[in-house]
């Protein structure tokens, strides 16, 4: 999400005390109680006692008889390899043996599950999962060791002092007595729940930092892992809807006796958008949908095309824009400037297109509304959900499930294809759980768009080379624009994740103006992993680059004299330039590209080495990357992501591409919209820069960055300039 | 009534006929582990072994496998199957998981046609599979991990 949605008051007053402050970091708590406020009494779960045997000392772990620690995460697995993240952040400071931890996820509740970037709102998104849960899941597990040492102190009459804890043994080494977390478990939850607790030095660490399996790999390769398209509910049915061919059209006229008369449809409704068929199974749902005869009312439809739309902005990029920086006298500087660039850079809609469809369970009962989804923004869809049945948000009770990945398209903000199941199951009476599924088709053809942009830059040089004005102009559609989200997101007119990546231009120039047209056409539009980094980020590395050339310096030594006052871009790019082997001969036929980029408050630089093929394409042999994201957690899920974060921008780099043709999406599946097969993969090696900063995110900022890596190895390669995405297959 | 072989067992499912196997195995026989990704035989999720080879069942009818012996995730087993298995949790493959199925199962069956495939065939073999986290380097590392502990088993 949005830069300003993520500031927040823990995170600064974690910054202050600091992850390398030293051995014994004593720090005040409240955690929240594993149960929710009002089921909160004495004797029930959540109140600090004993229920069955089990430790529950507050809302993120749970210690079991048999041994196991239950962590409880209230942010989305969707591959980000968040679930092993947080649990690393437990047993790291409970001192628990890896294999007995669990995860589970935690149920929908502002109050006990917030993200603390976000204020009262649980979700996950941004790159903030293990940032923003970094001290809040160390205290946990401090807080439950804490317990776990007072039970054993008191049961053994000895000093709490003299008790260690390793690898979920609890042991009074004189006396030679030891105990299990699992026997403790029923004394400690008797113990009172700490208001202070003492994390571990960075240099006591035995899981931070190392490598430790994924826990949700093995369910993951045998089948057995649990998505929302797997839910099964006694009596449930399943619902494809028909959706209108163009945006903003709506039904006329249903006539659904052929769609009736398939065998296994139970029924068909006429929701807000669209026709629901609801049936047995899948199959049937779908036979039942096909045969219905809709008559659509486009008169309300959207009109627009990409080709022309395009046209527009660029015509708007030719007048100023709002302003989101402006430094110095940019006019001025560039009319007195030795020379001037000017280069524009477009950019196409692109679907998410996960490999999950979208989809979600929903059932309506006594007691309100549960739901079962890979759930993204749990307490945003649990209010629209509460708002449209009209009861309480408490009533609806979220179950989140693995998301067959998301880049962004489950944190819906206006809660789309949840509020579509919920008004197919009140059609129905409430009768019937209802598994709604989209096909490929209505995922790609839904919208929610990472929006089209068309960017136009001017720079002034002065005789020796160095950017002396910058001009950038950015022309898209807002993404916060008319949603809960609008007054986080927008100020004065300007959308931050329509600029963020250029407004925080980190190069030192000294007259820089930064504009933005915001466009209205119709079409929805979301954020997609990186958000506006995904189009920033491409014309901001590709016009340094231009820069760089005009002056006959080199990318790397130009940039870097321009990061004076960016220590930690300078040492990414460096190391990145350093392992790629920068400036060292290539056969013939080969080139390197470069690019650098912050997003999430983590800076990642690319390298990335092409060839020429002999049918006249090219081909990526190989990305080089560098990460800071402050302290590595878990080093291999951070090259994971950075591997894989590269590979889905390839995606967009090279082939994906959405178009509209008179307010109707064009692709619908992956032959029309091509993504990244695995003979495009190139080899990719990742560097981590050392760091004892606080963790910032990983999931999203090396997708930006190999664009305009890729179109600087381009222009290597063969002396033209690629400014526009996508570039064309590469072989 | 269409009845074939899933993992080993008979079954016997009163299904339209013209429905896809895919869809035959998920809400007939209720086994999850094979996911529907494009329902156009285009992303590969869908993968399942029919008399050993490896085919995309969100378009095959499932009248197509009468009497014929399916073998999914849930049941994919023997040496080449556990040393697959074993190769992607040791390079920890996995992000979100949900392609993951239909990996395994064009990797089983490319290893157990070819024992030691050189890159172009591993790339070949499992281009139909999409996987939108793009764990693709480490699908292709895991392949030849798998391959080489296969080899090693045999000349032991």
């Amino acid at each position: 999400m949005s830069a300003k949605t993520r500031v927040n008051l823990a995170r600064r007053s974690f910054l202050k005390a600091g992850v390398g402050a030293g051995a014994g970091l004593t720090l005040g708590v409240i955690l929240p109680p594993l149960a929710a406020a009002q089921d909160a009494a004495p004797g029930l779960p959540g109140s600090g006692a004993l229920v069955a045997g089990r430790f529950e000392p507050n809302a993120f772990v749970t210690i079991a008889p048999d041994n196991t620690v239950t962590v409880i995460s209230k942010h989305l697995e969707m591959g980000q390899g968040v679930y092993t993240g947080l649990a690393t952040l437990v047993a790291e400071e409970l001192d628990a043996d890896w294999d007995q931890v669990a995860v589970s996820a935690a149920p929908a509740d502002a109050s006990r599950y917030n993200n603390l970037f976000w204020g009262p709102m649980q979700g996950t998104g941004g790159s903030t999962a293990i940032a923003n849960s970094f001290m809040q899941m160390r205290e946990a597990g401090a807080a439950a060791r804490q317990m776990l040492i007072a039970a054993a102190a008191e049961r053994w009459s000895v000093a709490a002092g003299e008790i260690t804890v390793a690898s979920g043994v609890v042991r009074h080494a004189s006396s030679g007595r030891s105990a299990s977390f699992g026997e403790l478990a029923e004394a400690a939850a008797r113990q009172p729940v700490p208001t202070e607790v003492t994390v571990k030095d960075p240099a006591d660490f035995r899981l931070i930092g190392k490598r430790v399996p994924r826990k949700d790999g093995s369910g993951k390769i045998d089948g057995s892992a649990v998505f929302t398209q797997d839910v099964q509910l006694d009596g449930m049915l399943t619902s494809l809807v028909a959706h209108p061919p163009r945006f903003g059209a709506r039904v006329n006229k249903v006539d659904s006796a052929a769609a009736r008369a398939v065998p296994g449809v139970v029924a068909v409704h006429q929701i807000p958008s669209g026709v629901a068929v609801v049936a047995r199974d899948f199959w049937s749902a779908s036979r039942g949908r096909d045969a219905l005869q809709i008559d659509w009312d486009e008169s309300g439809a959207v009109t627009a095309s990409s080709a022309t739309l395009m046209a527009s902005y660029r015509e708007r990029a030719q007048s100023a824009g709002l302003v989101a920086r402006s430094e110095g006298a940019v006019d001025t500087a560039l009319e007195k400037a030795a020379s001037r660039l000017d280069a524009s850079y477009e950019f196409p809609y692109l679907a998410h297109a996960a490999m999950e469809p979208m989809n979600c369970v929903i059932r309506l009962d006594e007691q309100g509304c549960e739901v079962w989804n890979g759930e993204q923004l749990h307490t945003g869809d649990q209010m629209a959900l509460a708002g449209f049945l009209g009861i309480t948000p408490q009533q609806v009770r979220v179950n989140t499930l693995f998301a067959g990945g998301s880049f962004g398209r489950r944190a819906n903000p206006q809660s789309d294809y949840l509020l579509e199941a919920a008004a197919i199951a009140k059609a129905g009476g409430g009768k019937a759980p209802v598994k709604l599924v989209w096909t490929r088709e209505d995922d790609m053809r839904a919208g929610w768009f990472r929006p089209m942009y068309f960017h136009s830059l001017r720079a002034g040089l002065d005789a020796q080379g160095r950017p002396v004005a910058w001009r950038h102009r950015i022309v898209g559609q807002s993404i916060g624009a008319g949603t809960a989200f609008e007054s986080a997101m927008v100020r004065d007119g300007v959308d931050s994740t329509s600029v963020e990546g250029a407004s925080n231009l980190p190069y030192a120039i000294p007259n820089v103006s930064v504009e933005l047209h915001t466009t209205e056409v119709g079409v929805p539009v979301q954020w997609w992993r990186a958000v506006g980094s995904t189009h920033t980020a491409f014309a901001v590395e590709c016009f340094i680059d231009e820069l760089a050339h005009a002056a006959g310096r080199d990318p790397v030594e130009y940039r870097l004299e321009l990061l004076g006052e960016h220590p930690r871009h300078s040492a990414v790019l460096q190391l990145a330039a350093d392992r790629a082997g920068w400036g060292k001969p290539l056969a013939e036929g080969k080139a390197r590209g470069v690019a650098l980029h912050e997003s999430f408050n983590t800076r990642v630089a690319q390298v990335a080495e092409l060839s020429r093929m002999p049918n006249g394409g090219f081909q990526i042999d190989r990305v080089v990357i560098a990460v800071d994201c402050g302290i590595a957690i878990n080093p291999d899920v951070i090259r994971a992501q950075m591997e894989g974060g590269m590979g889905y921008g390839l995606s967009a780099t090279l082939e994906s591409e959405i178009t509209i043709e008179n307010g109707a999406v064009v692709e619908g599946n992956f032959d029309g919209y091509r993504v990244l097969r695995i003979g495009q993969m190139p080899k990719v090696e990742v560097h981590i820069v050392k760091s004892a900063e606080p963790p910032t995110g990983v999931g999203e900022p090396a997708t930006p960055v190999i664009a305009p890596a890729v179109a600087n190895a381009l222009f290597a390669l063969d002396g033209k300039r690629a400014r526009r995405l996508p570039l064309g297959v590469n072989s | 009534m269409i009845g074939f072989e899933i993992n080993g067992s008979a079954i016997e499912l009163d299904v339209d006929p013209d429905m896809p196997l895919l869809w035959a195995i998920r809400d007939a026989a209720g086994l999850t582990g094979t996911k529907y990704g494009c329902g156009a035989a285009l992303c590969g999720a869908c993968t399942v072994h029919v008399d050993g080879r490896a085919v995309r069942s969100c378009l095959l009818p499932v009248s197509s496998v009468a009497g014929k012996s399916v073998t999914t995730i849930e049941g994919v087993s023997g040496g080449t199957a556990a040393a697959v298995k074993q190769a992607w949790l040791e390079l920890e493959v996995v992000q979100c998981g949900y392609c993951q199925s239909g990996q395994i199962m064009s990797a089983v069956e490319l290893l157990e046609r070819n024992p030691s495939p050189d890159d172009a065939q591993i790339d070949s073999a499992m281009r139909g599979n999409i996987c939108r986290c793009a764990t693709y380097a480490r699908i292709r590392d895991a392949i030849r991990l798998a391959s080489r502990s296969l080899s090693g088993r045999s000349e032991a």
